[in-house]
């Protein structure tokens, strides 16, 4: 039988999905009990009993000095951020595509200008948004939304365009007017293609929040991670490194179950 | 319309269509009847969707004019003008009721309706869906539908917004032959119904004699060796085949003399 027709069992397909899991971690102890037998006060390659109570520690003691728990404080803070740069980048992207997407002065006015803006690289201009827009929480909102928005709005657009012309002429012929072919023809099927892009800005986001909280913040995810690698604190800084990518899939599991469960349409045509 | 004379409804009065510097259409004139069921036929890329598009207002002609009822050219579809294409002619993100609900709400400030308008909406859809045989699957989505569904869905769609012309762009193309035998009786039942104007480009001669009080044939009329493309298309035959197609049973026979026994 050809290779690409070869499907694992059950079993075996489990078992491949933990492998490289599996062999990631076996290899990481290797390393680390390596490199602890040379030297035990190594800091490089905490071993993962050390990493285990480090996160226990991160999770549940208040720091000494100000009597709070830094990581959950890291969390809400960085999820806030995350989740105002994003959202506003959806809202943002979701109105402006579906404008530029049907009317087309609005798209000879704002397509090539959203091509071309999108092509600046946003960390070049996030001395521009510390200047402008200070150090707090306004600049590191709006370096996620510079960051992702010009690629939402360019999908969102295209979506809009790839509705099939056949649909939009059939609500005319029902005597809709642009209004109503915009909020019952065009948005209800962006709104699936909105998460589907999020999930995809995700990343970029993550990384452009890291980015600004790593150069001027007080509290976040990342200003810790970047606080203690002074002190090559390894454990620590792979705590939050898991715990940040945990907190990615959990966000990208959600939105592919909201889509699921919010546009039952879309699995119809399965 | 016994006595007066039948006033001529759609008049399309010396058309061309040219996309770029290609022709596509000349010269089309044609004047249909209100309540005549128009067939067209010809051959593929001769510029027969062309034409429904004119006729829908989708598209403007380079010259001439196309007039409903003795109005002025429309300048982009409407509630006048109903359609049905081979494919997305229905929502694929409302159920099957809601799809028909939409052929009246449409035209509505927001799009939908509310309160009572809405429940008595409802039971209209619900009246048109038991009278296209779709009430058992009133909740469900286009998506599970077979073809032949969908496209009786998107026939009452368009029907349920009265236009005063149907158009139709090969609506049983995709579809088994048997589908489309029922298809044919469920379409001449509405028009029995309705007595509605329909145009319905088709590649099926049989369906468009069988379907239609006349049968226009689309063709280039002139012809260069050298440029395919240096002329457009325009009616070349326009049947009657209002009679049980004999102009189309007369061809059979020739066909059939002409075989080698
Ligand atoms: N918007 C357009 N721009 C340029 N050329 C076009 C456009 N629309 C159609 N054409 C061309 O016009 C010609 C006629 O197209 P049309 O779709 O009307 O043909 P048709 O008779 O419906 O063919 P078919 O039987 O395959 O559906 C084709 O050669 C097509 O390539
Ligand atoms: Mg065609």
């Amino acid at each position: 039988m050809r290779l690409i027709n070869r499907q694992p069992g059950v079993a075996l397909k489990a078992a491949l999905m933990a492998l490289p899991f599996v062999l990631t971690f076996v290899a990481y102890w290797i390393g680390s009990e390596i490199r602890l037998a040379e030297n035990p006060s190594d800091k490089l390659l905490p071993a993962p009993s050390t990493i285990a109570a480090t996160a226990e520690r991160l999770f549940t003691e208040p720091d000494r000095r100000s009597d709070r728990i830094l990581l959950w404080h890291d969390t809400a803070a960085s999820l806030m951020r995350l989740f105002l740069g994003v959202g506003i980048s959806a809202l943002l992207a979701t109105i402006l595509g579906v404008l530029i997407g049907l009317l087309p002065h609005v798209r000879a006015t704002l397509a090539g200008f959203v091509a071309v803006v999108s092509m600046i690289p946003p960390l070049a201009i996030l001395p521009i948004l510390f200047i402008v827009f200070g150090l707090g929480e306004l600049s590191k909102v709006v370096l996620i939304i510079v960051g992702i928005l010009p690629f939402l709005i360019r999908d969102q657009s295209q979506r809009v365009l790839d509705i099939p012309r056949e649909m939009i002429v059939k609500a005319e012929t029902l005597g809709a007017s642009s209004l109503v072919i915009a909020l019952r023809v065009v948005l209800p099927q962006l709104l699936p293609r909105l998460i589907q892009s999020v999930r995809l800005s995700l990343g970029p986001a993550w990384l452009f929040l890291i980015a600004a909280e790593a150069i001027a913040s007080e509290v976040g995810l990342g200003y810790r991670i970047f606080l203690v690698r002074r002190f090559l604190a390894m454990d620590v800084i792979l705590t939050y490194v898991l715990w940040i990518t945990l907190l990615a899939f959990l966000m990208d599991l959600a939105l592919r179950t909201l889509s699921r469960k919010a546009f039952p349409w879309t699995e119809a045509s399965l | 319309m016994d006595g007066g004379q039948p006033v001529s409804f759609v008049t399309a009065e010396n058309i061309f269509q040219s996309y770029g510097a290609r022709p596509i259409l000349e010269r089309v004139n044609v004047t249909v009847d209100e309540g005549e069921f128009i067939s067209i036929v010809g051959a593929s890329g001769c510029g027969k969707s062309t034409f429904l598009r004119l006729l829908l207002a989708q598209e403007r002609p380079t010259r001439g004019e196309i007039r409903i009822a003795g109005a002025p050219p429309a300048v982009e579809p409407g509630l006048d003008r109903g359609v049905v294409f081979q494919k997305y002619s229905v929502f694929p993100h409302m159920t099957v009721r809601e799809n028909i609900v939409a052929g009246e709400s449409f035209r509505t400030t927001w799009g939908v309706f509310s309160g009572a308008h809405k429940k008595a909406a409802r039971d209209r859809a619900d009246d048109t869906l038991a009278r296209i045989g779709l009430d058992h699957v009133a909740d469900q989505y286009p998506a599970t539908l077979s073809g032949g569904m969908q496209q009786r869905l998107a026939i009452g769609q368009a029907l349920a917004a009265k236009p005063r012309i149907l158009l139709l762009d090969e609506p049983f193309g995709a579809l088994d032959p048997g589908t489309r035998l029922s298809m044919h009786d469920f379409l001449t039942e509405l028009r029995a119904e309705t007595r509605m104007t329909v145009f319905m480009v088709t590649h099926d001669l049989e369906e468009g004699f069988k379907l239609g009080d006349r049968v226009l044939v689309f063709d280039k009329p002139r012809w260069d060796p050298t440029d395919p493309n240096a002329y457009g298309a325009t009616i070349t035959y326009d049947f009657d085949a209002r009679d049980g197609g004999i102009p189309f049973q007369r061809i059979e026979e020739d066909t059939h003399v002409l075989r080698p026994a």
